[in-house]
């Protein structure tokens, strides 16, 4: 039978990355086809260019057999290629009917006037199709997530939509959505809607894809049967064991084992399940997991960003009670967001400000003058001790490179004094001579006596860094290994143990 | 005034969210009139009644046509201004150049929809923030009603222009026309809001602009188009502050945006965008037009009825708040 889709020898280029290398990935009629790779493997990418979010470098798109040009999102709505995003995007003040013909209303007669009775008759022929009990006239923000999703799955088959991308779908899903949304997988499919279905959950591809094509790097590496094929192997393709080899001998655990910080039982409701770990003092604990493991959440329950359901965090076997970051601040805790630019610089201030916003106590005379001479004398002490390049302790932070930003979050958070750094995703947008640079700086903290808890996406950088790595999964810890027991697939497969699996 | 226990006593009826705060709002507006009829024996009387509906039309249009762009998430400062100008353009129009009226009028509306073309076109084109673009846009206004009428007053005094007072104040059943306008310009903006692709798109783009547009909506157009009809409720209060003055007053009309957003607001309508009515907009009008005139009847001072104005306006987005925090 001829393919639906086939894409052949894909390129697309992004400023300094090739972020497509000749890529290929094919989808039949009636079937459920899982892509799958690492967190920047490409498969998002992949998926843009065929829905017309991208525009491709190179290769051909077939589509039903004849070749298709997708300039724009518009003109892959028109062949009938329809896509769930992990974001939805859903207008929350608009009724379900609403949302699912926005931007093509049927109008009466008269020229502006819209024919509301059409759509939600319509929309109801739909619902029923996929034999969802909703009302069309509900709005869409009084719906559960698992219920927008299903609206979105209505809006793309309104479309006639005969290609499905989902990404994603089950991350914010229960079990018993779960359960709804594969029965309408199962609909769709029955009635030869062929769907794209991109998931880190290993269970669920063995239990709803008919193939998996498996990407890496930017690299098409292969597509194999479902059936037959172990995780196993479809997660040793994913991480690909020979690109790894030079990576650095891995940081034997330290034996000094006075804790620092201790966390025990944590719980936070649709996030967090009873989480419990330790922090040693020179440590630096890698947290691996994929994407909404629950490893930010837990770092900003610790901190204080977020509020907890139960549990008790220690530090120095203390009890502490934190109740916001200034709580965790005054414990000697710095947390370091991976968004840096929105949550840890102010980007229009200049260096020495940055440097001193989180201790302003210690930079003020008592009348609440700023003492200028003490915050210079302490941003030159950080610009020269972590090697920060700027021209000057004056510069406009925006105007430094993302390296050296990092550099100065890491040196705010010194001159407070914090001896337990939480880093989230610590060389995210860093290019690789700065990330050599910031892997440095933490081992130099780490010797000094500062416990860093890392929290990193990228497997090479757990690897290399980590005296210890705990791994998550679905806001549970589900292992931990030491840092020369650590391998990439071992860590994937405690990442992806969701707790059906787990057992 | 009775915001809050009013919340609480309709608390366990069931009423859909978004009509609660329309609920709230046309109980205090029923609790003022109930408290000023029982306070003053001046205050429920026709020609007291007709006088407050008759002060709310100018400041009820202006509003009216805020809603449209407050739905949007935008905001317009300059129909304050917009609506000056328009009343000195209708002046020009039938007063130096001697047209006849409906001349004058269809100018006075152009003028209003030309200033919300620029600047929509400058929010949505240009992608400057509207409560810049509306900001200049006040500024130029107010400066171009003093140049184009020579600081002066425009009076409607020529013979072919005698009839123009009547526009807004000719009596129909006691009632004048300006009222009767008001609440006609209000069952449009109404249908506009509910009925029309605007009325829609308006809404899809103040809830999710990003999403909108993703959705093949082309969102700066109907943005400008939105923008043009504030612009042109403007120039139609405009038109209405001129009958009744029956004179162009080109220093008038700054901080009557401001009254307007004020109004909106009481009326439900979210600054954040897409959640509002026009009905709720007609409610906060009256809200404010009653508590002005029976605090006036009651002998408070003007100094304290602007006082108690800001407070009630506070109050209203609190209530609004609270409600929306409890759900």
């Amino acid at each position: 039978m001829e393919p639906l889709v086939v894409m052949e020898d894909i390129v697309k280029q992004f400023p300094g990355v090739l972020a497509l290398d000749r890529c290929r990935f094919e989808l039949r009629r009636g079937e459920v086809h899982a892509l799958v790779g690492e967190n920047g493997a490409g498969k998002s990418t992949m998926m843009k260019i065929l829905t017309g979010v991208y525009a491709k470098d190179g290769g051909r798109i077939l589509y039903k057999g004849s070749e298709a040009d997708i300039p724009d999102t518009r003109a892959a709505q028109g062949l009938g290629i329809g896509i769930i995003h992990q974001e939805l995007h859903l207008m929350p003040d608009l009724t379900i009917a609403q949302n699912i013909f926005i931007g093509r209303e049927p109008r009466r007669k008269l020229p502006l006037l819209l024919d509301d009775r059409a759509i939600n008759a319509k929309t109801e022929a739909l619902l029923r199709q996929l034999n969802l009990r909703l009302d069309p006239e509900e709005k869409v923000s009084d719906l559960t997530v698992a219920k927008q999703q299903m609206v979105e799955i209505a809006k793309a088959l309104s479309f006639e939509s005969e290609v499905l991308i989902m990404d994603e779908p089950t991350a914010a899903l229960t079990a018993s959505e779960i359960e709804e949304l594969f029965r309408v997988i199962g609909e769709l499919k029955s009635r030869g809607v062929g769907i794209v279905y991109i998931s880190h959950r290993m269970d669920e591809l063995k239990r709803i894809t008919d193939r998996i094509t498996v990407m890496r790097d930017g690299c098409y590496v292969n597509t194999v049967p479902t059936e037959g094929t172990a995780v196993d192997d479809i997660i040793a393709m994913m991480v690909g064991r020979q690109l790894y080899a030079e990576s650095k001998p891995k940081p034997a655990a330290r034996t000094n084992q006075e804790t620092v910080l201790e966390v025990r039982g944590l719980n936070r409701k649709g996030a967090l399940r009873d989480v419990s770990f330790h922090l040693n003092r020179g440590e630096i604990v890698g947290f691996a997991g994929l994407m909404g493991a629950g490893r930010t959440e837990t770092a900003r329950a610790v901190f204080g960003a977020d509020p907890i359901d139960s549990g008790d965090i220690l530090i120095h076997g203390e009890p502490a009670r934190i109740k916001g970051p200034d709580d965790a601040v005054r414990h000697g805790i710095g947390y370091l967001s991976e968004d840096r630019k929105q949550f840890g610089l102010l980007v229009e201030m200049d260096v020495k400000t940055n440097l001193s916003i989180a201790s302003y106590d210690g930079f003020r005379s008592r009348l609440g003058w700023m003492r200028q001479t003490r915050m210079e004398q302490n941003a030159r002490k950080h610009v020269e001790g972590l090697r920060i390049k700027t021209p000057s302790i004056d510069q406009l932070v925006k105007y430094l490179s993302g390296g050296n930003q990092q550099k100065i979050i890491i040196g705010k958070w010194l001159t407070r004094d914090c001896d337990i750094l939480i880093i989230d995703e610590p060389t995210r947008g860093i290019d690789v001579g700065a990330k050599a640079e910031i892997y440095k700086l933490l081992d130099e903290l780490a010797q000094q006596g500062k416990t860093i808890m890392m929290i990193s996406s990228e497997l090479p950088e757990i690897l290399r860094m980590s005296h210890r790595v705990i791994v998550m999964c679905e806001g549970r810890i589900t292992g931990e290994l030491s840092g020369e027991e650590a391998t990439q697939e071992g860590i994937m497969k405690l990442a992806t143990m969701r707790e059906e699996a787990a057992g | 005034m009775k915001l809050t226990e009013t919340a609480t006593a309709a608390k366990p009826v069931m009423i859909k969210p978004g009509a609660m705060q329309k609920v709230l709002a046309f109980a205090s507006l029923i609790l003022l009139i109930v408290f000023f009829t029982v306070s003053s024996e001046n205050f429920f009387r026709f020609d007291n009644i007709i006088g407050i509906l008759l002060s709310t039309a100018v400041i009820g249009v202006l509003a009216l046509g805020s809603t449209f762009v407050i739905i949007t998430g935008g905001i317009d400062l300059s129909v304050g201004t917009v609506m000056t100008f328009a009343s000195v353009m209708t002046g020009v129009v039938i007063t130096f150049w001697g047209l006849p009226i409906p001349f004058g009028i269809v100018g006075g509306i152009l003028t209003g929809a030309l200033c919300g073309f620029i600047s929509g076109w400058l929010v949505a084109k240009m992608n400057i923030p509207p409560f810049i673009a509306t900001l200049g846009m006040m500024m130029v206004t107010k400066g171009l009603s003093l140049i184009v009428s020579g600081t002066k007053p425009i009076y409607f005094t020529d013979d072919h222009a005698k009839g123009f007072t009547q526009v807004a104040m000719a009596k129909l059943l006691g009632i004048p026309l300006a009222v009767y306008i008001f609440f006609g310009l209000a069952v449009i903006a109404s249908v506009i809001l509910s009925k029309t692709i605007v009325g829609r798109y308006n809404f899809a783009i103040g809830s999710n602009e990003e999403a909108t547009r993703l959705s093949g909506v082309n969102t700066a157009y109907w943005k400008i188009v939105i923008y043009v009809i504030t612009g042109a409720f403007a120039g139609i209060a405009g038109i209405l502050m001129a009958s009744r003055l029956n004179s162009a007053q080109p220093a008038l009309g700054a901080g009557y945006e401001l009254e307007a957003i004020a109004a909106v607001v009481i009326g439900g309508t979210s600054l954040s965008g897409g959640r509002g009515s026009i009905l709720g907009t007609v409610i906060g009008a009256l809200i404010m037009s009653v508590l002005t005139n029976g605090l006036r009847i009651l002998s408070v001072p003007q100094e304290w009825q602007i006082v108690l104005v800001g407070l009630v306006v506070i109050l209203a987005v609190y209530a609004d708040i609270l409600r929306r925090r409890r759900k």
